[in-house]
């Protein structure tokens, strides 16, 4: 069970949308998919679910070419794709029974699939309703379990939790965790903590090329920068501390606070304090902090 | 296939407009067979039913449109079109499902019109006193004309994510081919013309409202019918 993305190219009218992008995802590890808006997250996955035709490249799951094969394809995929499109005139059990019939499922053997993943999506006090008059977090568990529901070995999630509250968000999170275990799961986010909180491995895409693809651990190791803050009563300057070593950059926070974004391994509160102490200011606060996964998005994402 | 079929039929009985727009056809017709003066069977006073076959594609050239305008269209806008086309079925077959789910709603906004037949049948004089053939003849090819109709609206609705265009598109290549060909190959008379009417659905619909089911004509019609689809499955291909 995978996903490969080999060399995938695809250009729109003006804009190169995806330029030679290549990733793997393995079963049981959740992968993330990041990129701000627009930097090719959702033509990816078009392409990998068979929607979209790439320019160059090509998509195989579990060996199978999606260029060539897409409907056989088709069956060992679960896709949602973004905005959840879901036909609201339809009943929550006639939709996911519309949907096995699609995939061929038959019978008994539907029934208990429908079933067991109405259970598992927590819809059952929903399925006799009307898919229109459920909230947008029901809606989504609608999604997932229409991705869900012919039993496929690759799971495709297109942003699965945008516009949800936070009390949704932690509940479907859990869903895609559980179901991340013993699937290959790709999921796509700007979602920063989501990726911490399910992803093993995240590959970030910035303007249709990939710019980190890694273990979420190995990532946040890996670009060891840390930040110390340092608060003083007095101003401070930045040429009192430019001579000091392993600092890679200073920010001015505020006129008496200042960043020092240092390598991983100096850690310079020491020196930091000699200095306050050399120049007679009153401190009022240090602190270390490591940087989490949002700053080395946005040290990666920003152009 | 077939439940993707099916849940077109639903989708039509969903909405009021599914119901209304039948029963503006029926009215309509209604209307033109048995009240207003000019077309009326009982002023007439033959038993028979030629208003009937000359206003319907008159009517169809509207409301076959209407019916098909957001079997394509309104999925793509919603975004469901994305799960019809990652699902395991062929574009072709849903082209089918959508365009045989049409011609059933239109078979069945026909059907009221065989009792219009039996009671002009019981109303001739000596009972039974119709050109049966003629009127099968005529019925066969109205559900033709339909067929056609539908063919080219499911095409037009493939063009556009806009429902409304894709009404506008459908009306405007149903009368072309209906009426517009026939019309201009009036304008003068030579091979060009022939051919115009040849190729024009209302020149075929008369030929078979003479009660004689040439294969010439089916032909014609499953042809059309059959390129238009063709031609909707170019228009959804990957991209």
């Amino acid at each position: 069970m995978s996903l490969e993305v080999k060399q995938l190219t695809k250009v729109y009218k003006h804009q190169k949308a995806l330029d030679r992008i290549s990733f793997e995802a393995k079963s049981g590890q959740v992968l993330g998919f990041l990129g701000p808006n627009g930097a090719g997250k959702s033509t990816t996955m078009k392409i990998a679910s068979g929607y979209l035709f790439p320019d160059e490249g090509d998509v195989w799951i579990n060996g199978v070419s999606v260029v060539e094969h897409p409907k056989q394809v088709s069956k060992m995929i679960g896709y949602l794709p973004e905005h959840n499109p879901l036909y609201l005139d339809m009943y929550v059990k006639e939709f996911l029974h519309f949907i096995a019939s699609l995939y061929r499922l038959k019978g008994s053997s539907a029934q208990n699939q429908i079933s067991t993943i109405i259970e598992k999506c927590g819809l059952g006090a929903e399925q006799h309703k009307k898919i229109g008059q459920l909230s947008k977090g029901y809606r989504q568990r609608v999604g997932l379990a229409k991705a869900l529901v012919h039993d496929p070995e690759v799971i495709i999630l297109d942003e699965p939790t945008t516009g949800l509250d936070p009390n949704q968000l932690l509940e479907i999170r859990k869903l895609i965790r559980e179901i991340g275990r013993d699937k290959t799961l790709v999921l796509s986010t700007h979602i920063m903590q989501e990726v911490e909180a399910i992803c093993e491995k995240v590959v970030i895409i910035h303007q249709g090329e990939i710019v980190a693809q890694d273990l979420l651990q190995n990532l946040k190791a890996g670009r060891g920068f840390t930040s110390v803050f340092l608060e003083t009563e007095e101003q401070l300057r930045r040429e009192w501390f430019e001579l000091l070593k392993g600092i890679k950059e200073i920010h001015q926070i505020r006129e008496n606070e200042l960043e020092f974004l240092i390598y991983e391994a100096s850690d310079i509160r020491k020196e930091l304090l000699t200095v306050v102490q050399d120049r007679n200011l009153s401190l009022l606060g240090i602190r270390l902090q490591e940087r989490n996964l949002e700053s080395i998005f946005h040290q990666l994402t920003q152009s | 296939m077939g439940r993707l079929f099916l849940k077109e039929i639903n989708a039509f009985f969903n909405h009021l407009t599914g119901y209304l727009l039948l029963a503006a056809f029926l009215v309509t017709l209604g209307l033109v067979v048995w009240v207003f003066p000019e077309t009326s069977v009982l002023e007439y006073g033959f038993a028979d039913l030629e208003a009937l076959f000359v206003y319907a594609p008159l009517i169809f050239v509207f409301l076959v449109p209407a019916m098909t305008m957001r079997m394509i269209a309104e999925e793509k806008k919603s975004g469901t079109w994305e799960l019809l086309m990652t699902s395991p079925l062929t574009n072709s077959q849903v082209v089918l499902a959508k365009y045989f789910a049409a011609v059933a709603l239109i078979v069945l906004a026909l059907l009221p019109a065989l009792i219009y037949y039996y009671s002009v049948v019981q109303l001739g004089d000596p009972v039974g006193n119709i050109d049966s053939a003629g009127f099968f003849g005529s019925f066969i090819g109205l559900v033709m004309i339909g067929a056609v109709f539908a063919a080219i609206g499911i095409f037009s609705s493939a063009l556009t994510e806009n429902q409304i265009t894709a009404f506008v598109i459908g009306v405007f290549l149903g009368f072309l081919l209906y009426f517009g060909f026939s019309a201009f190959s009036m304008l003068q008379r030579n091979d060009a013309a022939l051919f115009l009417e040849e190729i024009s659905l209302s020149y075929h619909y008369q030929s078979m409202g003479r009660g004689v089911i040439d294969s010439s004509n089916l032909i014609y019609f499953l042809s059309v019918i059959g390129s238009l689809l063709v031609l909707t499955g170019i228009m959804i291909k990957r991209k």
